[in-house]
């Protein structure tokens, strides 16, 4: 079972590898975008973890929610709203469980990303973060391993919007010049699919 | 104007202009009300940049003008692209974290910023005024 510390310590992993890797971030998102992707994380998950150390809520739920909330007023770009839409989706289809399954935090993701997807408009192929989340959310509900298998299947799909040409975003202004590049956000959500196996692995 | 598009009671409709820059956001807002003309113009707020005055979108400035426009006749909310759609969608979705009777207008933000306010201060209510807004769409230049 997962409680609200489990989640609490994702969000820190998950700042803990967008601060290693916001470097890398904008390097991607410089290619393609206007190149604060990285900058514009770090602030967002590092505002995150700092609510999250002093007072952590009492339930899943209200972890992600929190977490939520804090992106889309803290990173100021559009991976904000994003990933702010992401967590709150999940946190709010968890409810107030204190402790969830894996299975039922699958099944709340998908409900986070397909808000995400109703959000941006995009769908898989697109080159965007979904790319990189929506077979992450796939493997975490079928696998034996889930979260590994999750964080496995982001990775293969963040390498996978390379030869994709954008068609969403400021990317997609580059037309066929976007191919060639793996696209920013498709890169953090792989992070944050990684600190999710992490977390889980102990 | 139609006299049922006018406002019975109340204040005039609230405009926000999200950029993601400060200043096109400030000076949209200057032009909307110099071309409204006289009269008491509609209240309208830019809300652009991030608020260490970069380029960006910040939910926070948003809110702040959204509540500072905001006289009970609803409030018309104008947006450039990309994290400025997103935010005010996301802020909308969350459900109180903007005034009630906030709207976000499909609009182009120069032209459809001038219909709003324009529009607005004439004492249209917030469809007629969403309405001019998204009007402006179809006025072709060439």
């Amino acid at each position: 079972m997962l409680d609200a510390d489990f989640f609490r310590r994702w969000l820190i992993a998950c700042a803990a590898l967008v601060d290693r890797d916001a470097a890398r971030l904008t390097e991607l998102d410089s290619a393609i975008g206007d190149a604060d992707h990285g900058s514009n994380l770090q602030r967002g998950f590092t505002a995150v973890a700092a609510a999250l150390e002093k007072e952590p809520p009492p339930t899943p739920g209200a972890v992600l929610t929190l977490a939520g909330r804090l992106l889309i007023s803290t990173v100021g770009g559009a991976s904000g709203p994003l990933y702010g839409t992401l967590l709150r989706r999940t946190g709010k289809t968890l409810g107030d469980a204190a402790e969830v399954t894996p299975a039922r935090l699958a099944e709340a993701l998908r409900a986070g990303v397909t808000a995400v997807a109703e959000l941006g408009g995009a769908r898989p192929g697109d080159k965007t973060m979904l790319d990189a989340l929506e077979p992450a959310v796939e493997a975490l509900g079928s696998a034996d391993a889930p979260f590994a298998a999750a964080r496995e299947a982001a990775e293969r799909g963040a390498l996978a919007t390379v030869p994709m040409r954008a068609r969403k975003g400021r990317a997609s202004y580059l037309g066929e010049r976007s191919i060639g590049h793996q696209d920013p956000g498709a890169a953090s959500s792989a992070l944050i699919v990684g600190a999710l196996a992490e977390v889980a692995a102990g | 104007m139609s006299g049922d598009g006018r406002t019975a009671v109340g204040g005039q409709v609230g405009i926000v202009l999200v950029s993601h820059s400060a200043k096109v956001a400030a000076s949209v807002a200057e032009l909307a009300r110099g071309l409204a003309g006289g009269g008491a113009t509609a209240p309208v707020t830019p809300a652009g940049g991030t608020p260490d005055g970069g380029l960006g979108t910040s939910s926070e400035l948003i809110a702040r003008a959204a509540h500072a426009v905001d006289g009970g006749a609803g409030v018309a909310v104008l947006v450039d692209l990309g994290s400025a759609v997103l935010t005010v969608k996301s802020l909308l979705a969350e459900g109180d974290e903007l005034p009630g009777g906030t709207r976000l207008v499909d609009a182009p933000f120069v032209e459809g910023a001038v219909a709003a306010v324009v529009t607005a201060s004439a004492g249209g209510d917030l469809d007629a005024v969403v309405a001019a807004a998204e009007e402006a769409y179809g006025y072709r230049k060439i």
